[in-house]
């Protein structure tokens, strides 16, 4: 069992190399830029325009001298073409105070009612029923989040029930910043309810949108006992039609230390891949059928002993509000 | 004091309270558009309902009580609560002549929230502009607002309200003013035609969906098969290429509009395509359409199938007349055209959102009952990269593996190099790789930079290129007037609209309006606009209180406007003269994406 392991951890370590490195080629990107000042800046009419104009305009000369004439030439002397005047063809009024009264009246603080910057979404993407070969039971995976487009309060859960009892549970509370338009950075807590007892966990993590559209995160947990974990989840929609959708999936979590008192071994220790197959009745709602498989790894398997390795059928609903 | 409305044809008394405008709105249905698969909406409900035929009233009073309020509207078969000015939807057409001075009592009887009027194009002092929290406090419940304001203008115009969601919900009409001197063209007889979007859910709803999940209605992404079959076509090399530009953008080319016909119904002077609103005309006259597009996030192609259109003014000033077949509206533009209506009794007005997912239509016919055939809706139209301004040599999407690379060097941010291409022609040689402000680098909430934008003034645009058509451009239509200003901008400042369509939210140079600071302009002086588009959307672009004076490629005046619509991938000038002192809004017109912070503060001061 042990020889099977190579594969899915470079699989798995190749994934947690690529995910930051996403975040920081895209950072790279952006120093190449040019950076002028912001806006509101006074340009020299001839910074910009000259260089685009002057090709196809040489011929205008009337034009460009409208163009190029600021202020250093005499137009008193033009009587030629029709330079461009430098008072206004339509006289600018003279302000009176009345019009400066009408033009700043006074404005109560709040008067202008902004859309919330504040919003949520509780996405519940994996609420279901599972069938394998050593019995049946439930699972679950959600997360949410409240907050603006920079900062936001990420809650995420997830849990295991077989034969009517809770193998696994946890809940996740997370600090996250958007680091680029793509990559929020997670900082938090996770508390585990099982297996044995809890346990609370501090939490790093990344979580974003890879190109080509794979929704990607990967979780470092450091525990009591000195015990680190990452856990790292890739999915991908691939669409049948416009409602029919196939999601792939692949989570895999590795651990530092061997634990066997919480069933976990190190080095890597689970993966699951699943295949959801799911039809959006309308956007928020959308049940799916689909197949997981779960393999455990090195101790970790030797600890699950029958559980060690299963494949499952799913049957169960997505939804968010 | 105020006087009270004289009831026109339609109108109904002052609300105090809810009431239906069912009658007057006339409840319909997205007829035809079950085949595309949207919902199809109580076709037997709305069918039944009883419909008043035309416009709504027509207030010519100069001193005129407005009463916003709660209305309940039907147009999908379910009854919903709207906002209403004198309890029609759309509000009263307001119509005066040049040179009048008006005086409007407006008053708010929604009972818990605070309104405002904006008259939109209408040059006006600031206290009577109608945007809370930057030029008046608004209209709280209860409070009466008497705007009195001149009319130094003529043309076609509308006003809408300037909170939070309102006009969403309804509250928009149209405003024309009469010329002092006889127009430069004749006609026997007119139709204001307003185009909106309509939707049953609460706007404030809809914008809080938009920012959990932007892509809710885009039901018109690539899909597997789609891939196959461009495989086949083109080739695995050329398809898996395109998905790949498109997939590490994390962008989809069908990203049309934000919100279409899953969630709104398109209306014709507040009545749905199964209402068959219908304009009246006599077979030989000139009849001139008033077109609006009063929609909150709504693009129309408009046509009449059957018949030329001569546009003579666009957002209410004169044109050298244009004959077109069809025109593309963008939110808050308004277009005159003329018409010469003969040898049928009925003409479709067909306007189709520019994503192709629904239309608004009417009818123009000789009596009222008729109809005459609604087309088929074009084919849909998906983005392409030089559509963003990507350049990628010549145009071309099909790509290649060198291709790829400069297009992913632009989209992550960088500049790609600019290859110049006249692929659009018409003397347009100012393609540029836009030089990005610093606020856009390394910001989360800019998704996108174009790498090579042009003006693009004579490009009718996606989905109605090479449609066999005559479409109207920006590069077709010259002000019937000289540069009415005359001087040559003294400075310019550069403005990028930026976004993340995700998270949905919208900003010039990356800063949104929550924490942007005011552009300041100098009383009098004569600037220049340089607005470069870093989104793949399209963005009508409003600035208050004094004019945007279109400049063609060559930098010169070209065509005076009051809403500059900027394509994806474009670069457009104009000219602004700072004649009129205050704080102005300046802004986006789709309205969430004002909302969602596309806006800014520009203050003119001595």
């Amino acid at each position: 069992m042990s020889r099977s392991l190579l594969a899915p951890s470079l699989l798995t370590v190749g994934l947690l190399a690529a995910l930051p490195s996403f975040a920081q080629s895209h950072a790279g990107h952006d120093m190449t830029a040019a950076s002028p000042p912001a806006d509101a800046t006074p340009a020299p009419a001839a910074d910009v325009d000259h260089s685009k104009m002057d090709h196809s305009k040489m011929d205008h000369g009337a034009m460009d001298h409208s163009k190029m004439d600021h202020g250093a030439m005499d137009h008193s002397t033009m009587g030629h073409d029709t330079p461009a005047p430098t008072q206004p063809r339509e006289p600018i009024p003279v302000p009176t105070d009345a019009d400066r009264a009408a033009a700043f009246p006074p404005i109560a603080h709040g008067a202008m009612e902004h859309a919330p910057e504040i919003h949520s979404l509780l996405l519940i993407d994996r609420l279901e029923h599972w069938d394998g070969k050593n019995g049946n039971g439930q699972a679950w995976e959600a997360s949410g989040w409240i907050g603006g487009n920079i900062n936001r309060l990420w809650l995420r859960t997830d849990g295991e029930r077989s034969e009517g009892r809770t193998e696994s549970s946890g809940v996740e509370a997370l600090y996250g910043r958007a680091i680029s338009p793509w990559w929020d950075v997670l900082v938090g807590v996770r508390q585990d309810f099982r297996p044995a007892d809890s346990r609370t966990w501090a939490a790093i993590g990344i979580q974003g949108l890879a190109p080509y559209k794979f929704e990607s995160s990967a979780t470092l947990y450091a525990g009591s006992g000195g015990q680190l974990m990452v856990k790292a989840e890739i999915e991908y929609d691939v669409l049948l039609t416009n409602r029919l959708i196939l999601q792939p999936l692949l989570e895999a979590t590795v651990a530092s230390k061997d634990e066997p008192e919480h069933g976990i071994g190190r080095g890597l220790n689970k993966v699951e891949a699943g295949l959801r197959l799911r039809y959006e009745f309308n956007r928020r709602f959308a049940p799916y059928i689909g197949i997981s498989h779960e393999r455990a790894f090195g101790d970790t398997a030797d600890y699950a002993g029958d559980h060690a390795r299963d494949t499952r059928w799913v049957a169960g609903i997505r939804m968010w509000f | 004091m105020s006087t009270r409305i004289p009831p026109g044809p339609g109108a109904v008394p002052m609300p105090s309270r809810r009431l239906f405008v069912q009658g007057i709105a006339a409840g319909g249905v997205v007829a035809g558009i079950a085949a595309a698969g949207i919902p199809q909406r109580a076709l037997a409900a709305a069918s039944a309902t009883p419909r008043l035929a035309g416009a709504p009233s027509v207030i010519s009073d100069t001193r005129v009580e407005l009463a916003i309020g709660e209305s309940l509207a039907n147009f999908t078969g379910r009854t919903r609560p709207a906002i209403t000015v004198n309890g029609s939807l759309p509000a009263p057409i307001l119509r005066w002549r040049e040179g009048q001075t008006v005086d409007l009592f407006v008053r708010n009887t929604l009972g818990q929230h605070p309104t405002s009027i904006h008259w939109h194009g209408i040059l006006l002092p600031a206290n009577m502009d109608g945007v809370p929290g930057l030029t008046f406090n608004g209209i709280g419940p209860g409070e009466t607002y008497h705007y009195h304001f001149d009319l130094k203008q003529s043309g076609t115009y509308w006003y809408h309200s300037h909170s939070l969601f309102q006009e969403q919900a309804g509250l928009y009409g149209a405003l024309i003013i009469d010329p002092a001197e006889p127009a430069p063209y004749r006609h026997d007889r007119e139709h204001v035609i307003m185009l909106s979007d309509w939707t049953d859910m609460d706007p404030g709803a809809l914008f809080r969906r938009m920012k959990k999940l932007a892509e809710h209605d885009n039901y018109y992404k690539r899909t597997l098969p789609d891939f196959l079959r461009d495989a086949r076509r083109d080739g695995w090399s050329a398809a898996l290429s395109d998905r790949g530009m498109w997939g590490r953008m994390r962008m989809t080319p069908s990203d049309i509009s934000d919100i279409n016909a899953h969630t709104y119904t398109y209306l014709m002077n507040g009545t749905a395509p199964a209402g068959n609103w219908t304009g009246l005309f006599r077979s030989g006259e000139k009849v001139l359409l008033r077109f609006i597009n009063g929609a909150s996030m709504t693009y129309f192609d408009v046509r009449i199938p059957g018949l030329k259109m001569t546009v003579v003014a666009a957002d209410g000033q004169y044109i050298h007349p244009v004959s077109i077949d069809e025109f593309r509206i963008a939110p808050a533009e308004t277009y005159d055209v003329l018409v010469e209506p003969t040898g049928q009794d009925a003409f479709t007005i067909f306007c189709q959102d520019m994503g192709r997912t629904g239309y608004a239509a009417g009818t123009l016919a000789v009596r009222h009952g008729l109809q005459a055939p609604i087309p088929a809706r074009d084919p849909r139209p998906l983005l392409t990269m030089s559509d963003m301004g990507h350049d990628m040599g010549g145009g071309g999407h099909g790509g290649h593996g060198g291709h790829d690379m400069a297009a992913m060097k632009g989209m992550e941010g960088g500049c790609g190099a600019s290859m110049g291409h006249g692929a659009h022609g018409g003397g347009e040689t100012a393609s540029k790789a836009p030089k990005h402000p610093a606020s856009e680098r390394n910001n989360p909430l800019v998704d996108m930079q174009s790498s090579a934008t042009e003006p693009k003034l004579d490009d009718p645009g996606i989905g109605l290129r090479d449609n066999g058509r005559q479409v109207l451009t920006y590069g077709a239509m010259r002000s019937l007037f000289e540069d009415p200003d005359g001087r040559e901008p003294g400075r310019e400042i550069e403005l990028h609209l930026t976004g993340h369509m995700e998270k949905f939210s919208w900003s010039f140079d990356g800063i949104p309006f929550a924490g942007a600071e005011p552009l300041r302009l100098n009383y009098g002086e004569r600037m220049r606009i340089v607005l470069v588009n870093d989104t793949m959307m399209q963005h009508p672009i409003h600035l208050h209180g004094v004019w945007s004076d279109l400049e063609n490629a060559q930098g010169e005046f070209q065509l005076r406007k009051h809403t500059i619509d900027m394509p994806p991938g474009t670069r457009r000038t104009y000219r602004v003269r700072a004649d009129a002192l205050g704080r102005w809004a300046y802004h986006c017109h789709l309205l969430y994406h004002m909302e969602a912070g596309m806006m800014r503060e520009v203050r003119i001061e001595e």
